[in-house]
């Protein structure tokens, strides 16, 4: 008998030995459920700015149509949704925004940062752009491309669905709220700082700046 | 060449300066004091009649020695005629031109983009404020040559700036005094627009 | 239809003679201002927000439903495209401008590309010429139906929004075709374009003209005479033509005022002097107006396709200057020469002439212009975007104040605005 996993308690005793089983049980039943429904009926938040908005739409309509894969409705108050799906670039002026709007979603959430500009600033490497919504808000999926294809977008949420049913209701933390610290960064300065570094060595070519 | 400018210089005088034509477009440069009059005078006088207004942008180039040029794109439509009028500012001076908002109301947005991104001041305008970035926008503004491509600040303070902006960033005064009376605002924060200041962002550098 | 009378009981200090809430400036006196009193409701609409087309905030001042005061908040896409501009070379600023106007792509590349041109002083081919009018045809049709998807969504009609993506889906299939991309399609290069049309590109294109016309009757016997939109629509958002002039409007806004500007017509470029079409023009410029001035263009610009189909020439798409145009691949490989051009085009860009050029071309939503300012480098001093949906979007509160709420957002999906441009 190891050292619990939950609570840590080294020494087995009575009510951890029960403890385990339980958290067995939860892991072996409650868990597949509780994934597949929410894995099945992903909620989004469309958070939708440029380009990549319009493929979100596109993969929306009837060609490509998400609604197939669980997201029937589009909850366009973050306060019923589960998926915030930043589509486009999020500039300076729209970082706030997208804070406020990820603090306003009920657990559990997750985040697909949609495009090469949400997952890293893009082609905007400019005073106004962040440099990926991962400064910002905790993201799950990447989805690349410029704009992705309704595919890609839909690869994405298949991923996300995968990345759901690995998770468990019995995992410490994994639910919590990560307020931001007092300087209201999400991560540490340097940190921010080291993931915005211009691509490569693109600043030392002289074709471009 | 387009004739107005003939026209022009006959009524202004020194006021209106040198004409060229570039890739068959005529620009005319004019007396930043008289601008407001030369061009009334464009928009008003039959069989020039420029009522349209195209655009108002501003360029500064790369030389250091020339001046920081506002541009006016002028238009007939009945005539299907463009002018481009500009004026000269001393780059390093202070910018500083006249608004032409009542002339054309179009130019309210327009030049509110000039003054976020070059800091030309429009005198007479009714609501000179920042339009594309921020009201207490801290780094400078944009498009000025000596503002480097990925602003001033590292990348973590423009996060800390933006996330941090206070609502005084986000609203205009009109809406602050609205708010007041609903009380959303602090009290040292409504005393303070009370008195005409606009605050900055806490804690940055 | 008919005019709509606003009274103001409480709240404002009154109307002023132009028939606008008189507006106390901050520095009055205490006391001395308006009796709100809690009977105003300030109501932030966006930036977050499905019916606002985009990242636009809209601050109203609400007395009940209708709206006293609305101010318009943009720069929540703003993403230096124009500072951006001054760091790329000519060709590397045509990909930039897929994402201005996001939802009429290769307009915007069209337009960059002629702006450069007029700057360099370089005429293109004749087929060059005809594929760029396919293309900004092509634009105009999928900007439109997106307006009106949307706009029917904001205005509570969903079945046209299916009907125009399934349309729009059909026109990507041929961009992708071409370009390679279904959106950012980086069409044009200066002097020519990047590709020539494939094999199978003009078949399908007929095919769309042939049978879009009916779903443009199906949209139109869904929308045009039905109470409900035809109730929300007229008499809504009006703009005079003098209104419409001196506030800088352009495009299916400005006509549907009255005003019969068009700038393929009044200052023609790629030959549409040539093209048979039509222009409509609106008579009371409201919501309604400007839904039927882009539903006829909608008509008309399938027009000017199976016309540039029809005369589409053989040649080559791109002029012959190698200082201009990168040379054939196999030729790079084998010529001295052209090698040499490949490398100082790829490295070194190609530089314009000391001067300045501006154009502007007639955009899905407007007067879509550019203004190149250069030194005699490769690289613009200065790149300026002539916004036609930021302008038009000015004139928002002085179209929509005295009217309720869900007229303004009627008056907003009119506008047909998208930010990416706005913002720029």
């Amino acid at each position: 008998m190891g050292k619990h996993e939950v609570t840590g308690i080294a020494s087995p005793n009575w009510l951890t030995t029960r403890a385990d089983a339980l958290f067995d049980r939860v892991k072996q039943w409650l868990d597949p459920a509780v994934n597949w429904s929410r894995a099945n009926s992903l909620w989004p938040m469309p958070f939708g700015t440029a380009c990549c908005a319009i493929e979100f739409m596109a993969a929306a309509a009837s060609r490509f149509d998400f609604a197939r894969f669980g997201m029937e409705r589009q909850a366009f108050s973050p306060r019923q949704a589960d998926v915030l799906i930043c589509a486009g670039r999020l500039p300076f002026k729209l970082a706030p925004v997208i804070r406020r709007i990820y603090d306003q979603m009920p657990q559990p959430k997750w985040v697909i940062s949609m495009g090469a500009c949400a997952s890293t600033g893009g082609i905007f490497d400019n005073y106004a752009m962040v440099q990926g919504i991962d400064t910002v808000v905790p993201v799950d999926v990447y989805v690349p491309g410029c704009p992705p294809r309704p595919e890609g977008l839909l690869y994405g949420v298949l991923l996300l669905h995968k990345k759901i049913k690995g998770e468990s209701l019995v995992t410490p933390g994994l639910r919590e709220e990560h307020p931001l610290d007092e300087r209201g960064l999400r991560l540490p300065p340097a940190t921010i700082d080291e993931i915005s570094e211009p691509f490569g060595n693109s600043l030392h070519q002289f074709r471009s700046a | 060449m387009n004739p107005s400018v003939a026209a022009v210089r006959a009524t202004f005088g020194s006021a209106i300066g040198r004409a060229v034509e570039l890739c068959g477009d005529t620009i005319v440069y004019v007396d930043p004091a008289r601008l407001a009059d030369v061009l009334r005078w464009l928009r008003d006088t039959p069989g020039h009649a420029y009522d349209y207004l195209v655009d108002i942008t501003a360029v500064e180039y790369r030389d250091r020695e020339r001046p920081l040029e506002v541009v006016y794109f002028l238009r007939a439509l009945a005539r299907a005629t463009d002018l481009r009028v500009k004026v000269e500012l001393d780059p390093a001076g202070d910018l500083a031109v006249d608004s032409v908002v009542s002339l054309w109301a179009g130019a309210n947005w327009l030049e509110r983009e000039v003054y976020d991104m070059f800091g030309v001041t429009f005198r007479g305008h009714p609501d000179l404020r920042r339009i594309l970035m921020w009201e207490t926008y801290a780094e400078g503004f944009p498009l000025r040559k000596d503002f480097p491509l990925r602003g001033r600040f590292s990348r973590a303070e423009q996060v800390h700036q933006a996330l941090n902006a206070n609502p005084e960033a986000h609203y205009s005064l009109e809406e602050l005094s609205l708010a007041e009376v609903q009380q959303d605002l602090p009290p040292d924060m409504v005393e303070r627009l009370r008195r005409g200041e606009r605050g900055a962002v806490p804690n940055s550098e | 239809m008919s005019t709509r009378t606003v009274t103001y009981a409480l709240g404002t200090t009154g109307i002023a003679p132009g028939g606008e809430p008189v507006r106390v400036p901050l520095g009055a006196a205490a006391g001395a201002g308006p009796e709100l009193g809690g009977e105003h409701l300030l109501l932030n609409i966006g930036p977050q927000h499905p019916a606002t087309h985009g990242v636009l905030r809209l601050v109203v001042e609400l007395d009940g439903e209708t709206v006293v005061r609305c101010i318009p908040h943009v720069g929540y896409l703003h993403s230096g495209f124009e500072k951006l501009g001054e760091y790329r070379f000519y060709n590397q600023i045509i990909p930039l401008t897929d994402r201005t106007d996001y939802l009429a792509p290769m307009s915007n590349n069209v337009a960059v590309a002629l702006a450069v041109e007029k700057l360099m002083g370089i005429e293109i081919t004749p087929r060059c010429t005809v594929l760029r009018v396919i293309a900004c045809e092509m634009s105009r049709i999928i900007s439109h139906l997106v307006w009106l998807g949307t706009t029917g969504i904001d205005l509570g009609a969903f079945t046209p929004f299916l009907w125009a993506f399934q349309q729009r889906e059909r026109i990507y299939d041929l961009q992708e075709m071409w370009t390679g991309a279904r959106l950012t399609t980086s069409l044009t290069r200066v002097g020519g374009l990047m590709a020539d049309i494939p094999e199978g590109f003009t078949a399908g294109l007929r095919e769309f003209v042939r049978t879009f016309p009916r779903t443009l009757v199906e949209l139109d016997r869904v929308l045009t005479r039905n109470a409900i939109w035809v109730g929300r629509t007229q008499g809504v958002g009006v703009m005079t033509a003098a209104e419409a002039t001196n506030w800088s409007l352009s495009g299916p806004m400005l006509r549907a005022s009255g005003v019969p500007i068009d700038v393929r017509k009044d200052q023609p470029y790629l030959g549409y002097e040539t093209y048979d079409f039509a222009v409509p023009v609106g008579e009371h410029g409201d919501v309604y107006d400007r839904y039927l001035v882009r539903l006829e263009e909608l008509h008309q610009s399938t027009r000017i396709l199976e016309q540039a189909l029809d005369r589409l020439p053989d040649g080559p798409i791109n002029v012959t200057d190698p200082r201009v145009i990168l040379p054939p691949k196999s030729r790079a490989m084998s010529d001295m020469e052209a090698m040499i051009f490949h490398f100082k085009q790829v490295m070194e860009g190609v530089s314009a002439p000391v001067g300045e050029a501006y154009l502007g071309i007639e955009g899905p939503k407007g007067e879509l212009g550019n203004y190149f300012v250069s030194d005699g480098g490769a690289k613009p001093v200065r790149w300026r975007i002539r916004p036609p949906a930021f302008i038009n979007l000015a004139a928002l509160p002085k179209m929509a104040e005295g009217h309720v709420l869900s007229d303004l957002i009627a008056i907003n999906a009119s506008v047909d605005i998208v930010m990416g441009e706005v913002d720029r």
